[in-house]
This record gives structure tokens, sequence and C-alpha cells, in this order.
């Protein structure tokens, strides 16, 4: 079973913090370690999932994008219809039954295209806790309508002017935040990422995407996937859906990572494509960096995507083989967006997009009877704005003439 | 005995604290670094912590963060702060410690780093996000060649792990005041005066306490407790205020001094 009981993933993973966290990760790790199993707790969380959040969320067969692209038939795991908007909501949910039961009354978080700050600043809402965000400049600036549901949800959303102001940055602030008030507050991190027992705890409230794909997959095709499609840059809604998949050797996993401008460009956020094995924010996983050891800036045009770091049980599949990692461009990422929009009629989060454009790759050199599921993690809405300014939008004007 | 060791010894004998000050190498540039390293000493400091700059410091406040900055404009690496210290060896004997996180350790190598480190004449690590149970290869290492592993407690730490920290580390003890990241405060934390008790009777080494710690009178009051007491931010802000200035290691130097009085 992994993580082992230190936290770590064949060589990745572990604890790399201050001292100070130690006793706030063993809390956590302890509480977790109770609940886990506890029939109370899985009622709980069994009840908010399901009367709160809308699941589980629809295993849908994309019959338009399978025909035109002539190959393997393709299902969306429909996360975009998740309330907030994102697969976020599985692990903020858990995460808020965790710190009432910690007593705790404050929470923390970070946040890049603002799909886990919303669905913090909602359990927050929904549990009484008091609630700030952490969100780099650049990002708030890219995903303005999410700053402002949180902010209406009453969270405060903090601006990071530092380093590179995205979700690095972000969590480095946030990591501060907890380091300094860590007595009261539960820093609610949002992917798989981080010092143990966060990649562990996350994956696990995430999994209930692939155990539903599992039953719903079942229930239609009376068979196992071949191909399991999703966006990784922290890797939660990845990890999500691959892990209950794990012992079924035969579905192969493929994570998508952005490639911004295009791999053979400076900046990206392709961390298993392009990192090598470092330790930034609580573990050692890939990291994209220089010799020296220092971060390097990204980009992506999907701000979710845009960290330099990976979870680091990513770092283990990618490392043992158990999973393919490639990458998509924002081009490509855009025109699947495109696609998607004018075939299915669903407009998907610029992250899932770049799952979606793998597709074009995939699907089309397999066969008929062959299977792929992608993670469909969150809906276009909050991109609109940024997509609007990107592109003139033509009017059709009614003309009674 | 290295250069730490010996320090503390005669420090005691002398019934006094350490003054212990941190500097980012680096900041403005390495050669007036090298210049501050001097000052620093002449001053009154017993032992000088130089920083060694990262882009993802989550342990440090805004002004160490901002020098680190400062310094990374420049591209100031590992290999070149080693080069410093040796260049300052050829002058000082004062002890030095590379305060740095764990990742540019970890890209260096560990074994590579640990014998440049002792070749350069660093006498210690200090490394704010490297906990004991995840240090204790790096620990082995760098104590193979005679190079301090200094680990840090915080006021939250269990007295379990009191144990294990002294078990680990060499030279000294890194007593962190507060919950938090370094820079200035104007007070002491109230609970320090409990706390020196516990801490020393469970740490069997030199105990230094830093974070926040700005002030003479502050300095004054936790020597009393502590065998070291070390200054970062309150110095770094004074070299961010004179940057380009012609007196700014005078500068530096008369502050320390003052600490001291």
């Amino acid at each position: 079973m992994l993580p082992d009981k230190n936290g770590y993933f064949g060589i990745f993973g572990g604890k790399y913090v201050p001292e100070t966290l130690v006793p706030a990760l063993e809390e956590l790790a302890a509480i977790y370690r109770q609940v886990k199993n506890d029939v109370v707790f899985k009622k709980e969380l069994h009840y908010y999932l399901t009367t709160y959040a809308g699941r589980p969320t629809p295993l849908y067969f994309a019959k338009n994008l399978t025909l035109l692209y002539g190959g393997a038939k393709i299902y969306l795991k429909r996360e975009d219809l998740a309330h907030t908007g994102a697969h976020k909501i599985n692990n903020t949910i858990g995460q808020a039954l965790l710190t009432l039961r910690m007593g705790k009354k404050r929470i923390i978080a970070e946040t890049g295209a603002g799909q886990h700050g919303v669905a913090v600043a909602t359990v927050a809402a929904l549990f009484k806790l008091q609630c700030d965000v952490y969100m780099g400049a650049e990002d708030i600036e890219r995903q303005k309508l999410n700053v402002y549901r949180m902010q209406k949800l009453g969270t405060k959303v903090i601006a990071v002017t530092s380093g590179t102001q995205t979700l690095k940055d972000a969590m480095n602030e946030a990591l501060r935040d907890w380091v300094t008030n860590v007595r009261t507050t539960h820093y609610m991190l949002g992917s798989c990422a981080g010092p143990h027992p966060f990649p562990l705890i996350v994956r696990d409230f995430q999994a209930v995407i692939g155990r539903e794909a599992k039953k719903q997959i079942l229930r239609v095709e009376k068979r196992w996937p071949d191909y399991l499609l999703a966006c990784v840059n922290g890797g939660s809604n990845a990890i999500g859906l691959f892990y209950p998949f794990y012992n079924a050797k035969k579905v192969k996993f493929i994570g998508v990572e952005a490639a911004g401008a295009g791999m053979n460009k400076p900046h990206t956020a392709a961390t298993l494509s392009k990192g090598t094995i470092g330790i930034l924010h609580g573990a050692k996983s890939y990291l994209l960096q220089d010799k020296d050891g220092q971060v390097s800036p990204t980009h992506s045009i999907a701000a979710g995507l845009d960290y330099p770091g990976v979870g680091p049980e990513h770092s283990y599949y990618k490392y043992t083989g158990r999973a393919e990692y490639v990458s998509a461009t924002d081009q490509e990422a855009l025109a699947a967006f495109d696609l998607l929009a004018q075939q299915e009629g669903i407009l998907p989060a610029l992250e899932s997009s770049h799952a979606l454009a793998y597709l074009r790759k995939l699907a089309p050199k397999l066969d008929h009877n062959k299977i792929i599921i992608v993670c469909l993690s969150g809906r276009g809405d909050k991109d609109m704005e940024q997509l609007k300014e990107k592109s003139n939008i033509k009017m059709t004007i009614y003309d009674p003439k | 005995m290295n250069r730490i060791d010996l320090k503390f010894k005669r420090l005691k004998a002398e019934g006094r604290s350490a003054l212990i000050t941190y500097i980012c190498a680096g900041d403005p540039t390495l050669h007036i670094t090298y210049e501050l390293v001097l000052e620093l000493e002449r001053s009154g400091a017993d032992i000088i912590e130089l920083g060694v700059p990262f882009s993802d410091p989550i342990a440090d406040g805004p002004t160490i963060q901002r020098a680190a900055q400062r310094s990374l404009k420049h591209h100031t690496s590992l290999s070149d702060i080693l080069e410093l210290v040796r260049k300052i060896r050829q002058k000082s004997q004062v002890p030095i410690l590379l305060m740095t996180y764990f990742n540019p350790v970890y890209q260096f190598g560990l074994e590579k780093l640990a014998r440049a480190a002792a070749g350069s004449g660093v006498d210690g690590f200090i490394i704010p996000d490297l906990l004991p149970e995840s240090g204790r290869e790096i620990s082995r290492i760098l104590r193979k060649h005679k190079v301090d592993p200094v680990f840090l407690v915080s006021p939250l730490t269990s007295s379990k792990r009191l144990g294990m920290i002294n078990r680990n580390s060499s030279g000294f003890v890194y007593y962190v005041s507060v919950t938090g990241v370094t820079g200035a405060r104007a007070g002491l934390p109230r609970d320090i005066a409990q706390r020196a008790p516990e801490l020393k009777k469970m740490i069997k080494k030199p105990i230094a306490v830093g974070f926040g710690v700005s002030a003479a009178r502050q300095v004054a009051a936790l020597s009393a407790w502590f065998a070291g007491v070390i200054v970062g931010s309150a110095i770094v802000s004074i070299i961010e205020k004179n940057i380009g200035k012609k007196d700014l290691v005078a500068k530096v130097g008369r502050f320390v001094k003052s600490l001291k009085s």
C-alpha cells in the first residue's frame, strides 16, 4: 500500500517542511487514519457528496466526438457537472469534515485557476469556517470571475505579488501563513502534492471519480476501459480517476501536461516530461528547475496547469512506467475546447481541454471496440472572459431586410 | 573540534553567549558579502550564517525573500558561495554556516557538497525545510566530513522529537522562537522563559535562538537563557536600505556593534 508510513511512493513524496509544521501534519495524518474506515465519517462524506455536490457525476458517451475521430469509443467523466464546476469539491468536502474533527476554525488555501479556491470558499460557507485564499496576481487577472465567486462566498482572496505571481507563489504564501497560524488553521491543500499526508488524503478523496467510473463503465460496456486520459499538473483529477484502476494492469493511464507555447520553448508546465527530481513544497517529486536547483518559471494558457511541480504519486507512476505522460500545447488545447463545444455542446475548462486535445492523437488509431475514458475535470465558464479577450467574437446581426 | 565547537567552548569559559549574524550571500554582490563577513566579525559577530538564495523560500519573511531575489538576479550559486568562503578563510577563521533550502543542496549532490564544503572551510549547514528524519543521509555524510548538520526546534516541537533533534544535530541546535517566518518583531515571545529550561533539559548541545530578534535589548534578554542569539532580517534590512551607498559595510558594522551593547 502506497504511500508507506513515512509518506513515500518509492523514492517520491515524504515530508520536507519546517519543524513548526510537524505537529499539524501528524495531527492530520492521525485524524485521517481514525476516520478513514469510520462508518459515521463515511456516511457523512457520502451525504454531502450526493446531496450537495451532485455525485455521482455522469459518465457520458461522446457519440459525436467518437464518430468524428472514427476510432475508439470516447466516454467523458463529467466532473464539470459537480457543484462549483470541477472535481475540486470532492477534496474540499472531505478536508472540511477533517477540519471540523480537528476543531480548527480557520482554513487557508492556494489556488491557480480559482477552481480549488471556489471549492474551498464553498465549504467554508457551508461549514462556517473563516477562509483566506492565496492567489497569484497574474492568475487573479486571468480568472477574475472565480475571484468574484470566492468573494461572494465570503472568502478573502489575497493577491500574491512575489515571484512569478502564479500558483507556485500562492502556495509559498499559503505555507508561510500556515507556519505562522498553524495552531488554529488548517491548510486545505488542493492537489495531490505537498508534504505527507496531503498526497494520500487528496488522492483518496478524489478516488471517488475512478470508483464511480468503474461502476458506470461496467454497467454499460460490461468491461474495463482500455485507456484513462486526464490532464496533469499537480494531478488530483488524474490520480482520482487512475488510482482505483491501479491493479487493473491492462487499463493504460495517460496524463496530459501543459506544453505552453510548445515543448521546444523555454517555459512549459510539463513537469514530468521535462523536469528532474527535486524538492518543492514539502515533497520530493519531478520539478522544473535549473542546474542550481532554482525553480523555473512556467507557462500555460490554463492557470490551473501553470505549476512547476507535480504530485509525488504521478512521479512514481512515471518512474515505474505505470502511466505515460504526454503533453498538449496552448493551441491544441484551444482547438480541443472549440471542438467539444461544437460537437457535444459542452464547454470544457482550459485545463481539461489539454486531456481532450490528446484524443486527436490517440482515438483515431484505435479500433472501434476500444474504450477511452477522459476526465472532464471542470467546466469552461470561468475561461470565457480570458477566451473572449483572445478572439474577436463575430456577432450575427439580425437584419429584417 | 571544529570552529563552531571551539567557539562555544571559549564563549562558555568567558560566560558569554554567541552573537550569530545572518546575511544572504550575493546581496547585493558576492564581493560586498566578502567585505561584510569580515566586518561582521570585526564588529563582534561570533558566528556567521550565510544564506544561499533559493527561488521559493517558504520559511522566510519578505525581508529575506527580497534579499534572495536580489542575489538570484545575478545567478548566485552554491558553487560561487563555496568559493567565497574559501576566499574568506584566507583572512578569517570565524565559524561559517550555510543556510539554505534542501533543493539546491540536493541538486548539488550530497557527497560532493559535503566534500566541497569541508574543503572551502564551511563549518555547518542549516536547512529549514529538512527534518532530521528526512535528513538522515545528509547528516551522516556531513558528519563524515566534519561539517555540522544543525536542525531546528520550534515552539510546538514535542519533547519526544527534542531528543531526536538533539541526537541528529552537531554544533548547536537552532531554536525558532515563534511559529512563523523570519523577520524582525518588536517584542519577545512570552513563553520563552518557560520554554528555555525544558529545552535545556532535553538538548545537550548549545542552543541558539532566532527568528524575530532585531534589537540590543532582545539580544541581552535572550543571552541570559541561550548559548547563542541569531539576528538576520534586521541586518538584511540595513543592507537593503544602503545598497549603492559607500558606507553600507560600515553601517552594518555599527549596527552589529550596537547589538552587543
